[in-house]
């Protein structure tokens, strides 16, 4: 199963080639700014996947990693003047370390009750992120304006940069999980999803393989948290602390395919254009269609593809082989 | 007693006032097949718990090839060599049957391939390697059971700990587990079952400890268990010894 065919490679060569050839064809901006949302939602599915599809531990709380990502790298520049690349970096380990600090106590949560711990927890934190004056309270931080440059992570010309960055970071995030899922961690993971008896009995330390999950995926999501700063130029905690994005997220991994490595990118590939164009295209009415439209998609979906779309590809290709 | 390798002294064990485990003792010898029986709710399951970390006891030690691992973590106990199996078959649902050995496997060794070939001899070994490539729910009762058994030794055990193995299998079956369970001791690993099928018990075991309302009543070769009036009055109840008289 995670073996790589010269097949396979082959393919995700085209697949790789036709992604970066992308933006050359598609010009119009906001054809672009899809694209980078897509990619940045689907690192973000993709780091979910590593704990709520693999380990099993149903997080609605990832905006959480997601906003201290943006503010970690956006208060250091602000504030000392801290490149985001190194921002980018120290908001994923402290993300890392909160999620180790939030988890171990949540040790013994599963199920339902690990997803309304993580609900609480993002909560707190964007409560306590509106009203922490230090980080700009309510008001938000504006991201200062610098020369358009790779070493700023600032670009104003061109909306190219941000596409290849961010998918250079999914391709990160997907090598990351493809390494994950295919080594004793992710089998190990597989165990503490199916119960946590068998895992103990298969002699798997619980508690530090899910800190391991939680962790790694706390640190990517922070990176595409930082990413989303530096892409809109401005934060504040109701754009990139709310429970939205943690729903937006799940749903993605979920139609995707949870417990596949490139499932949620395909969900994020249906997903997030379909948001985006409904938006644009119903949304100006102020009537609600859009949303209409798209939770009718969303419930379609899941009726006719509970495995995901991506389970559904890999089980009709094995089944034609 | 120079091979003594679990050493189980007065381990107690309480659920609120119900004592699961009342001051139990027994040991277990390198190479031996050891039972453990009573009737139901006498506190067998409960033993293996406490034994395995997976209870904390509340009275009591327990000793590995002379070392403490009384209240250690399941998976250190493991690592150290005692595994256990689940009375109700325990497997990895979406994963192969090859999948679910590697799992275990990966306590020893890390490198994937390694794994692999290693988990493929242990199904030989057990009989499932033409299976290894069925999801793991799609097996029968009884090759449930071999491959719970197959996970467990390929966490190479020294200690193997079966919990009712052999409970729901058709007299075919049965045969083959016991066969199953006496080839893994000439791989030179020691066997302690919790057991129901006095049929197995008997015909497996060197040694039976025999609980009761969890207090070990007997301990001693089959054929002398069997025999003890005791043990027949905690199976088949008073009025019966009496009319045995």
């Amino acid at each position: 199963m995670f073996d790589i065919s010269g097949k396979q490679i082959t393919v995700g060569g085209i697949v790789l080639a036709l992604l970066i050839l992308f933006p050359l064809v598609v010009t119009s901006p906001f054809g672009q700014h899809v694209a980078i949302i897509t990619f940045m939602f689907a690192m973000c599915g993709v780091a979910w996947n590593l704990m709520g599809g693999y380990a099993g531990m149903f997080s609605f709380g990832q905006v959480a990693f997601f906003g201290i990502g943006a503010y970690a790298s956006s208060f250091l520049l602000v504030t000392f003047n801290v490149s985001p690349w190194i921002g980018l970096m120290v908001g994923g380990v402290i993300s890392a370390m909160l999620a180790a600090s939030i988890g171990y106590p949540c040790s013994n949560l599963r199920g339902h009750y690990f997803a309304i711990a993580t609900i609480a927890f993002a909560e707190i934190i964007r409560i306590v992120f509106n009203n922490w004056k230090l980080v700009g309270a309510a008001e938000g931080i504006t991201v200062p304006m610098l020369k358009e440059s790779v070493g700023n992570f600032m670009f104003h010309s061109s909306k190219l940069p941000y596409y290849y960055i961010i998918l250079a970071f999914l391709l990160i995030a997907v090598a990351v999980c493809y390494w994950v899922s295919s080594s004793k961690m992710g089998y190990y993971f597989r165990a503490i999803k199916e119960s946590h008896d068998i895992a103990h009995v298969l002699g798997v330390d619980v508690v530090r393989y899910r800190l391991y999950s939680i962790m790694i995926s706390a640190f990517l999501t922070s990176m595409a948290g930082t990413f989303y700063a530096q892409y809109i130029l401005y934060i504040d905690p109701e754009s990139v602390m709310i429970m939205p994005i943690s729903v937006q997220i799940v749903l993605v991994a979920m139609l995707g395919g949870a417990n596949t490595v490139l499932g949620p990118v395909i969900g994020a590939a249906i997903l997030i254009p379909l948001s985006e164009y409904s938006r644009a295209w119903l949304g100006y009415k102020g009537t609600g269609v859009d949303m209409i439209v798209y939770g009718t998609l969303i419930t379609i979906i899941s009726m006719y593809q509970p495995n995901g779309v991506w389970g559904s590809i890999t089980y009709l290709l094995r089944r034609g082989k | 007693m120079s091979s003594l390798l679990l050493d189980v002294q007065g381990v107690s064990k309480y659920f609120g006032g119900l004592q699961a485990n009342e001051d139990v003792s027994f040991q277990v010898n390198k190479g031996e097949i050891v039972s453990i029986i009573g009737p139901n709710g006498a506190g067998k399951s409960t033993l293996f718990s406490c034994i395995t970390g997976f209870h904390r006891l509340d009275k009591g030690q327990v000793f590995f090839k002379g070392q403490d691992i009384t209240n250690r973590k399941p998976h250190a106990i493991g690592k150290l060599g005692v595994v256990r199996t689940f009375q109700i078959a325990q497997v990895i649902s979406d994963m192969t049957v090859l999948e679910n050995v590697m799992t275990g496997g990966f306590l020893k060794h890390s490198r994937v391939p390694e794994v692999r070939k290693r988990a493929g001899e242990v199904l030989s070994f057990t009989g499932l390697f033409e299976k290894r490539h069925r999801n793991a729910l799609s097996l029968s009762i009884s090759d449930k059971k071999r491959l719970e058994v197959s996970m467990a030794l390929a966490m190479e055990p020294e200690l193997l700990m079966l919990d009712e193995s052999m409970a729901g299998l058709t007299p075919v079956e049965l045969r083959e587990m016991i066969e199953l369970i006496r080839k893994v001791r000439q791989r030179g690993v020691t066997v302690v079952v919790v057991e129901h099928v006095m049929e197995a018990v008997m015909e497996l075991s060197d040694r039976v400890v025999v609980l009761n309302s969890g207090r070990k009543i007997v301990e001693g070769p089959p054929k002398e268990v069997v025999a003890n009036p005791e043990v027949i009055r905690a199976y088949l109840g008073e009025r019966y010894h009496a009319a045995r008289q």
